[in-house]
């Protein structure tokens, strides 16, 4: 055991496992200063799954960097919060610490297999090259190892595969070795970064399918981001809603399908076409996201807001209002009254 | 059902080969991808015809092949009963104007280097007809009001607007002569939620007040089911089942539809429950060579020796009336 394990293992229990508090973070760049995170809060208990969702540029990908310490910095900057993994925050650690929480406590699956792997050598020698090098693996194990976690993925084939070069895989297979590499080291979270956006339909069920799988079997927590609300009713817990780089929704999955509590959930949910009956003309949410270097005064949605009442969600930032069940928050001046359908 | 419609446009039996060469001076073909192969719909006025299937599957070039960008390795395309491959001068430049196209995506179908009011006027450049010189300008910022966009924007370029609205102006460029068909290749697909929304919202307003007929192409099924009247679902160059949006989605009979339905992530998790779910094996074959028989074969779960043997003829099913192309076609209920 490394020494920083020895350290994390002996925090108080009560702490989560993963716990981002107040997270602030901007990209200075020659336009301005972009606020892309604004007070993120989310944690994570051991072998939860939590989905975070959101359209393109609400901040997801950014927030995972941060946890994951492979942030741009610069351009991007962290103004201030913390990110606690077993109650340490890994936002003070040096470096070389910090290197030793990467990929061994938590991983990283990108939606991009193809530009993650290494183009040139093949993917049996990247897997073992990882255990190699951050576990000092002779290389006989090591490649020994590399073919169980591709059989782990469900590679068909996986011994004989082992000398193929990524270019060699369909996309959905590329995925899968992608997640046996992130799996190397038998992380305790697997933060997965659209993972399955750039496949087909029915090689993303298979890939979701694995993803919840590996989660029970190797009592995993997960990480799911995603812009597709049906891939998160499939596997999540929770699921926290992004939007301006704060989370404006947070509840359990079922109650938020159920019921919204934020009036942009609320849009997001009634704006989507159903599988299973034709349906009438789709409710819309007026206008676009703000930009991040001018988000507007106020509540940031309140622009596109059906439900905003002036002066207050103009003037006013809400705070997170908490909802019937405990846990439920949301960011909106009139939460409550959106929830129980009251709100107008 | 709806009451029986004018044919606007009938693809027959149309199908494309990629030659696949090696060698860069002294090119030898060494093979085919048959991207298209044997396709055969017709559209009717006003209507919208769906067209889904895995990337891969052969929609773009149908698509292409539709708006005579690429031409047919066999069958044809009648635009009103005449086929746009054998078409004379003057019908070619009418059909040009009927037949328009709206592609995925915004960021790369635009010309950067115009602005929006070229982008959207180009058409008049080449059909003077339809907007004299003057008329111009006031023409385009009527299509700008028309789709939604600010029409004091029509001399911003491509950059300074979102992903959604360069969208409104690819549609914008394509109302501009009046067409009676739009084909959408994926239109839809590189949008957020909640401006895809937006999109479908226009497009099915434009359908309803121009009477447009569209030939939708996505990979999303909701999305499709949503706007289709008819849906026809593509497997390897071929379509392998044909119908109503109810028949396809309500009552599928060809295993792969079957399978690609139940693969659809369904936003409710109380409805996760109810599902009939069916998993296929790996990815969808190479086109250049795919399987004998039926083609679908080497991931169905209902495979027999016929299926290596003979291809199923796309035809009414005893399972249920609409076209499907399976020698084991039934019923099964996969959307709840
Ligand atoms: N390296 C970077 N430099 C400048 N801006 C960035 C950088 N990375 C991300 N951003 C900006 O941060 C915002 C949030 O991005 P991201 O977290 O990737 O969004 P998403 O929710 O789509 O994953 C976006 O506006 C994006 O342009
Ligand atoms: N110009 C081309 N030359 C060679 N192959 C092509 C060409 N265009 C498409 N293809 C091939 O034809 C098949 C169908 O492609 P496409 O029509 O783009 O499918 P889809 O739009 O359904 O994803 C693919 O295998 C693709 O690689
Ligand atoms: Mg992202
Ligand atoms: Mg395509």
């Amino acid at each position: 055991m490394t020494d920083i394990q020895i350290q994390l293992d002996r925090v108080a229990d009560d702490a989560h496992l993963l716990d981002v508090r107040d997270l602030f973070i901007e990209f200075h760049t020659r336009d301005g200063i972009a606020k892309v995170i604004n007070g993120v809060s989310y944690h994570l208990d051991a072998g939860e799954a939590l989905a975070v969702l959101g359209e393109s540029g609400s901040g997801k990908s950014v927030t995972a960097q941060a946890i994951m310490g492979i942030l741009d910095i610069p351009p991007g900057k962290i103004v201030s919060g913390q990110i606690c993994y077993n109650g340490r925050d890994l936002l003070s650690l040096p470096e070389k610490e910090r290197r030793q929480v990467r990929g061994k406590e938590i991983a990283m699956v990108f939606q991009d297999a193809l530009s993650a792997l290494n183009p040139v050598f093949p993917v049996g020698w990247q897997i073992s090259e990882t255990l190699r090098h951050r576990e000092g693996v002779a290389r006989a194990d090591a490649l020994r190892r590399a073919v169980e976690l591709m059989e782990l993925v469900r590679i068909p084939a996986a011994k004989q595969r082992l000398r193929d070069y990524p270019h060699e895989f369909s996309g959905g297979m590329r995925q899968r070795v992608m997640i046996a590499m992130s799996l190397a080291l038998s992380p305790k979270i697997l933060i997965a970064d659209e993972p399955t956006t750039a496949l087909d339909v029915t090689v993303q069920a298979q890939v979701m399918d694995l993803l919840a799988e590996l989660r029970r079997e190797l009592h995993m927590a997960m990480i799911l981001i995603t812009h597709d609300l049906g891939v998160v009713a499939d596997v999540a817990d929770r699921i926290a809603v992004m939007y301006a780089g704060r989370i404006v929704e947070h509840a359990d999955v079922h109650d938020l399908y159920a019921v919204q509590g934020h009036p942009y959930t609320k849009g997001l949910i009634d704006s989507i076409p159903r599988l299973d009956h034709k349906g009438q003309e789709l409710a819309t949410i007026q206008g676009l996201p703000p930009s991040l270097m001018d988000i507007p005064r106020g509540c940031p949605f309140h622009p596109r807001c059906p439900y905003r009442k002036d002066p207050i969600c103009s003037t006013q930032v809400p705070t997170d209002q908490r909802l019937a069940s405990g846990t439920r928050t949301s960011r909106c001046h009139f939460a409550k009254e959106v929830l129980d359908g009251t709100a107008a | 059902m709806a009451p029986q419609r004018e044919t606007i446009l009938r693809v027959e039996n149309i199908a494309k080969y990629f030659p696949i060469t090696r060698g860069i001076v002294f090119q030898t073909k060494i093979g085919e991808v048959k991207a298209v192969d044997g396709v055969s719909f017709d559209l009717a006025k006003g209507e919208t015809v769906g067209v889904v299937g895995e990337s891969g599957c052969g929609k773009s070039t149908l698509a292409r092949l539709i708006m005579r960008l690429e031409h047919p390795t066999r069958g044809q395309v009648f635009y009103q009963d005449r086929d746009i491959f054998a078409m004379p001068g003057s019908a070619l430049r009418r059909l040009r104007r009927n037949i328009q196209m709206v592609m995925q995506d915004p960021y790369t179908s635009l010309n950067p280097r115009m602005t929006v009011g070229d982008i959207i006027g180009e058409p008049f450049e080449i059909h003077r007809d339809v907007a004299p010189r003057g008329d111009r300008r006031r023409k385009v910022q009527e299509l700008l009001d028309y789709v939604g966009l600010n029409p004091e924007h029509i001399s911003r370029y491509p950059h300074q607007f979102s992903g959604g609205q360069r969208q409104r102006i690819g549609i914008a460029r394509a109302l501009a002569l009046r067409p009676k068909i739009i084909v959408c290749d994926e239109p839809v697909s590189a949008l957020d939620v909640s401006i895809q929304a937006q999109v479908i919202n226009l497009l099915e307003r434009l359908q309803n007040e121009l009477g447009l007929a569209y030939i939708f192409i996505a990979h999303d099924l909701s999305v499709v089911r949503h706007i289709s009247d008819r849906v026809a679902v593509m497997y390897l160059g071929k379509v392998v089942e044909i119908g109503t949006e109810d028949e396809i989605y309500g009552r599928p009979t060809h295993p792969y539809t079957q399978a690609l339905l139940s693969a659809v992530p369904v936003p409710d998790p109380t409805a996760r429950a109810h599902r009939d779910v069916i998993r296929l094996e790996g990815d969808v074959p190479s086109p250049a060579n795919p399987p004998s028989g039926c083609r679908f074969r080497t991931r169905c779960w209902k495979a027999k020796p016929i299926c290596t043997e003979q291809e199923p003829p796309l035809t009414a099913q005893q399972a249920d009336p609409h076209l499907s192309a399976c020698h084991f076609a039934e019923l099964r209920h996969v959307v709840a």
